[in-house]
């Protein structure tokens, strides 16, 4: 492997010996496929009749008079089959799974749309599944367990560590080193070793070149400002990319959990508690204590609660191209509550961050501005999660009432 | 030289034993007691693995060590202290194991002059490859430290050159794909993978990875210059104790 994918300083492949010749294979996969013309059409057709795309983007007239600034566009990755961005990753890794004959997916998830999106790639594809989740997004996550498990998927709970993303990302790669023959890791995120980065956010490239398409289409100029939220980084990424060479300003909203003050959070590049690290196979910003071992995260939104980000991401953040900021949990569900009321549609917890960056500053904009807002899934699914969120009283009721029928 | 104590040692026994515990687990005390043991049991050489939040090359025994070493409050500066003290107290070679991130967080120029000073002979780190691991090869050569570095069953010839031209001390061959602590099946492509690796490198030959008995080791005799059992002592410590331990060991060889 001769280019091992640094940006600047952030990225590389800290790889065990073992995997060394499993990732020049996917490196050599994957070059091959970016340089066969019809690769990315088959990609886009693939999506087209399986998964909505491209996706729209929405005018939303109400939360713009409601902030009475820029105009407020929101892209629709929630449309997507399975419900967020992670099909546009996944249906590109199944592709090149094929182009190397493997039979075997296996993937981590936190949320569990990852998850769900792998299994259901490996269920249309015909390949066997197996999903890394720990143990304690199983509990908070059930409903994506049982779709995963619907779907074919062999879902294993992580028990060691932390027991959330992070847990479940290393338990994949002990996978990996025993069954790379048969077997390809879907990493859900543009982490990771090399070229898995590169190669996510080449999937993800897809929103962004529509976006860009669709707001020039509708407003006959680009954007200000462009907000996702960031976990890992692959929706953000994916919008990014298609604004990465315009004056338009990119703005990425970290899980700001509790508060950034009480140390329980997510926010490995906004805070002033993320250090440059290695781990997990690359090198970048991690919430790690002085010695080098990694913290525990916190945010809502399970999908946001990882401990790195994508190197890509660090070395934006050091060139100023891309500003970040956090937002808290409570903030996430007043703009959860605001959105749903106002224009009736429901992004994910995950998604909700960007929103509140995006509802916080809209209103300092110029009428004549328009913003775009990644709406990277759907929160619909996440009904236990969401309803835990609003403390619904009827919703606990129901779940009660539902046990109780169990138990007779 | 690591490389010397080996080639010396092997005249007079027909494979080395090296062994590996994790630093602080159960506790530094029962680290200590371990070590003692072992070279008492009559171990060459020793791993001493600094213990990681994320050891994703380990296999779930040692993948628990690490845990609960950490969660017992095990810090860098203790793991430090405690390898000096051994490496004083004990006349064989001593190497740190651990990963990259340790190294980097407590810088490389100081983790190795630390390493030197306090008399141990070098480290392996799995989860860097040479490529990565310029600064690291900078400083283990300035303190004359051996960096181990590992052939697995996947790697090519060429590789395995390459891999020979930078490493320092001995090879670690790793007997099979995945991670510490599984079954090893020692056959006929074993010994055919060992004699690829033989041909690649002039260096005395280490495998590791699932050996856990007599027979074992009697398999690698003539075919590899040190038998490394990881997970199979921390396992029987778990199980059965420190005395255990320098029973298992005993009846190796």
């Amino acid at each position: 492997m001769n280019n091992r994918g640094y940006y600047d300083r952030f990225g590389g492949a800290f790889i065990p010996e073992i995997l060394v010749a499993t990732f020049d294979e996917l490196v050599t996969s994957f070059t091959e496929a970016k340089n066969d013309p019809g690769f990315w059409q088959s990609y886009q057709d693939i999506l087209a009749s399986y998964s909505c795309r491209p996706t729209p983007l929405t005018y939303a007239e109400n939360l713009t008079r409601y902030c009475g600034g820029a105009r407020v566009y929101i892209k629709r990755e929630d449309l997507n089959h399975t419900g967020a961005h992670k099909v546009n990753n996944v249906m590109g890794q199944g592709l090149l799974v094929k182009r190397m004959g493997k039979t075997r997916v296996i993937a981590e998830t936190g949320a569990g749309q990852h998850g769900v999106a792998t299994a259901t790639m490996a269920a249309k594809f015909g390949f066997t599944c197996t999903i890394y989740m720990g143990e304690v997004d199983v509990q908070r996550q059930r409903p994506n367990v049982f779709w995963m498990e619907r779907l074919g998927a062999e879902v294993i709970p992580v028990r060691d560590g932390t027991r959330i993303l992070k847990d479940a990302i290393n338990e994949a790669f002990r996978d990996w080193v025993r069954n790379m023959d048969t077997t390809h890791y879907v990493l859900g995120t543009a982490c990771g070793p090399h070229p898995f980065p590169e190669m996510v956010s080449y999937f993800q490239s897809i929103i962004g070149k529509e976006a860009r398409d669709q707001i020039l289409k509708i407003e006959g100029k680009l954007p200000r400002r462009v907000y996702a939220c960031v976990g890992g980084g692959s929706n953000a990424l994916g919008i990014f990319s298609g604004f990465m060479d315009d004056a338009v300003e990119l703005v990425g909203v970290e899980a700001g959990g509790k508060g950034l003050e009480t140390g329980r959070h997510a926010s490995r590049l906004c805070s002033t508690d993320g250090s440059v690290g290695v781990a997990q196979g690359y090198k970048t910003y991690f919430l790690q204590d002085d010695d080098g071992q990694m913290k525990e995260t916190h945010s809502v939104a399970a999908g946001l609660d990882y401990v790195g980000v994508s190197p890509i991401l660090a070395h934006l953040k050091e060139t100023g191209r891309v500003r970040f900021e956090s937002a808290t949990d409570r903030e996430v569900i007043d703009a959860l509550s605001l959105t749903i009321q106002k224009e009736g549609l429901i992004p994910a917890l995950e998604s909700a961050h960007a929103f509140v960056q995006a509802l916080k500053e809209a209103p300092a904009l110029s009428p004549t501005d328009a913003i775009i807002i990644n709406q990277s899934g759907r929160g619909d699914k996440d009904i236990f999660t969401v309803a835990d969120a609003f403390k619904d009283p009827k919703w606990q009721e129901f779940i009660k009432k539902k046990a109780e029928e169990y138990h007779a | 030289m690591l490389e010397s104590y080996i080639k010396t040692r092997r005249k007079e026994k027909r494979i080395l034993l090296m062994t590996h515990i994790v630093l602080g687990y159960p506790t530094f005390e029962d680290s200590a007691a371990l070590i003692d043991t072992m070279v008492n049991a009559g171990v060459d050489l020793m791993e001493l693995q600094i213990p990681f939040s994320e050891p994703i090359a380990d296999g779930p025994v040692i993948l628990h060590a690490n845990q609960k070493s950490l969660a017992t409050g095990t810090r860098i500066k203790e793991c430090m202290s405690f390898a000096r003290t051994i490496a004083r107290s004990f006349d064989i070679p001593f190497l740190f194991m651990s990963y990259y991130n340790i190294l980097f967080t407590y810088g490389l120029d100081q983790f190795a002059a630390k390493m030197a000073d306090y008399g141990l002979k070098g480290a392996i780190v799995p989860d860097l490859p040479p490529e990565e691991g310029k600064d690291y090869l900078i400083a283990m050569n300035k303190y004359r430290l051996a960096p181990i570095y590992i052939f697995s069953p996947t790697t090519p010839e060429n590789r395995m050159t390459y891999l020979h031209s930078v490493a320092k001390g001995f090879i670690y061959c790793v007997a099979r794909k995945g991670v510490t602590g599984e079954e090893t099946t020692f056959s006929n492509e074993l010994r055919d993978y060992l004699e690829r690796c033989r041909r690649a490198t002039d260096l005395p030959l280490a495998v590791g990875f699932g050996v856990k008995n007599k027979a074992d080791i009697d398999f690698l005799i003539d075919k590899a210059d040190i038998a490394v059992i990881g997970s199979e002592t921390i396992r029987i410590l778990d199980e059965e104790g420190v005395d255990a331990v320098g029973d298992f060991i005993k009846g190796l060889r």
